[in-house]
């Protein structure tokens, strides 16, 4: 079973809006939230994966509850504290109680365009060797869980959990989000592009020819026939 | 098997409610912690506000049309060839582009968050962010389309890219009929961000 962020398939969400293109941020603390998640990044308590995870493990009314900023906000407090660098009577007071061994850490304003220009590539030497090649047929694991933790973090959505697809390309050795996201270490491993026909993955697809792409690692994959 | 331990241990709930406050309140016990620089966070809300948006990927999709050499490096590697253009940087460190044919129509999500590339385009907007986009674009894109008022000819493929990994697409919409010899700046002004993640077309002249 996985989590209430993964949603691709779910009924009942209603109609998408379109919106202008110069709508960037929809309220003044948008982008002061971007900010701040961002410039705590560089803290470097923890990667994208365990970023990823702290938001998808809020309690499912509050994901569902909670817009897009909010979550990144309840995501990001839950790390500060978990990691030491805020204490929860910090958050409940308002105000810091002396300042952090972090601070030499902190992200100065003539860093900020080094950093968001240098990224953060997923890409890592190889260590284990290729298995699959563009073409092949390979079956994704029946469940969508985590291997190494129970409820942990995972990228195969549960929509194309035990489905028959087909690798469209190698991507390189990606690291792997299901160890990354819990300190368990980079552990790379090739990563693919795998097509799945609509109709392996829906009741009723909507068009014989429609295909989903995904970007899976090699441990989510058997060869199939 | 370990257990995730941290389902019982909301620490957010301490701080306001109110998303606004809740910021706020962040904000001030970090940098009081001098963990943050508030000029930073000016520097970061500019870029993405003013210096970092869809027309970065316009100008990759313009060229891509006006230049073949250009178009099959970018189909071939397409971090190297943004990358040259200044566009290669957070959120945009492992970039494939997709070309949108007669034959197939291309159209990218991110079902399990959000993921987009923001060098090429920016701050993902509210609708690619929204639930309902999420849940169904992988399901009934076609339905989707409608919602953007897009219709496809009845023998155009859909290939929907879920991004599950740190790997962002770009959608190369079709040329639109009757560009012959424009320049690349008018070009340019045809890409929308839609038709970049395959919620849209590119304007016609």
């Amino acid at each position: 079973m996985t989590r209430v962020h993964d949603m691709g398939g779910r009924y009942g969400d209603g109609a998408v809006i379109p919106e202008p293109e110069t709508e960037v941020f929809h309220a003044d603390w948008h982008p002061r939230a971007l900010a701040v998640t961002l410039a705590c990044g560089s803290l470097g308590q923890w990667n994208i994966d365990t970023s990823r995870h702290a938001r998808e493990r809020l309690a499912p009314m509050d994901y569902a509850a909670f817009s897009y900023y909010e979550k990144w906000m309840a995501g990001l407090a839950d790390m500060l504290v978990d990691k030491g660098v805020l204490t929860p009577e910090e958050l409940a007071s308002g105000h810091a109680a002396g300042s952090s061994p972090l601070a030499d850490r902190k992200m100065t304003a003539d860093a900020v365009a080094g950093v968001l220009a240098r990224g953060g590539p997923a890409d890592r030497p190889a260590q284990i060797a290729v298995a699959f090649s563009a073409g092949d047929k390979v079956r994704t694991r029946r469940h969508a869980h985590n291997a190494f933790v129970d409820g942990g973090h995972t990228r195969l959505p549960d929509y194309a959990a035990g489905s028959v697809g087909r690798i469209v390309r190698l991507h390189g050795h990606h690291v792997l989000p299901d160890a990354a996201a819990h300190g368990l270490g980079d552990r790379p491993e090739p990563l693919y592009a795998v097509a799945f026909a609509a109709s392996e993955l829906w009741a009723r697809p909507e068009h014989p020819r429609d295909e989903v792409v995904l970007d899976l690692w090699q441990s989510y994959l058997e060869p199939a026939s | 098997m370990p257990h995730d331990h941290h389902d019982d241990d909301h620490a957010h709930a301490l701080l306001p409610p109110d998303p606004a406050l809740r910021v706020k309140a962040l904000e001030t016990i970090l940098t009081e912690k001098g963990l943050i620089d508030p000029a930073a966070l000016d520097e970061i809300i500019d870029t993405y506000e003013n210096r970092i948006g869809p027309r970065n990927g316009a100008h990759v999709v313009a060229r891509a049309w006006s230049d073949p050499a250009f178009r099959t490096a970018l189909l071939e590697d397409a971090t190297a060839v943004v990358s040259e253009l200044g566009y290669y940087g957070r959120q945009g460190e492992h970039m494939v582009a997709v070309e949108n044919t007669d034959d197939v129509h291309n159209m990218v999500v991110c079902t399990l968050c959000s993921c987009y590339p923001w060098p090429l385009l920016g701050i993902p907007p509210g609708w690619y962010k929204s639930d309902a986009y999420r849940a169904r674009a992988v399901r009934e894109p076609r339905k989707v389309l409608a919602d953007f008022g897009v219709t496809l000819p009845k023998d155009t493929a859909v290939r929907v890219w879920d991004s599950t990994a740190e790997v962002r697409y770009l959608v190369i919409p079709q040329r639109p009929a009757g560009t012959e010899g424009m320049d690349e700046a008018a070009l340019m002004d045809l890409v929308t961000r839609d038709s970049m993640i395959g919620t849209g077309l590119a304007l016609k002249p």
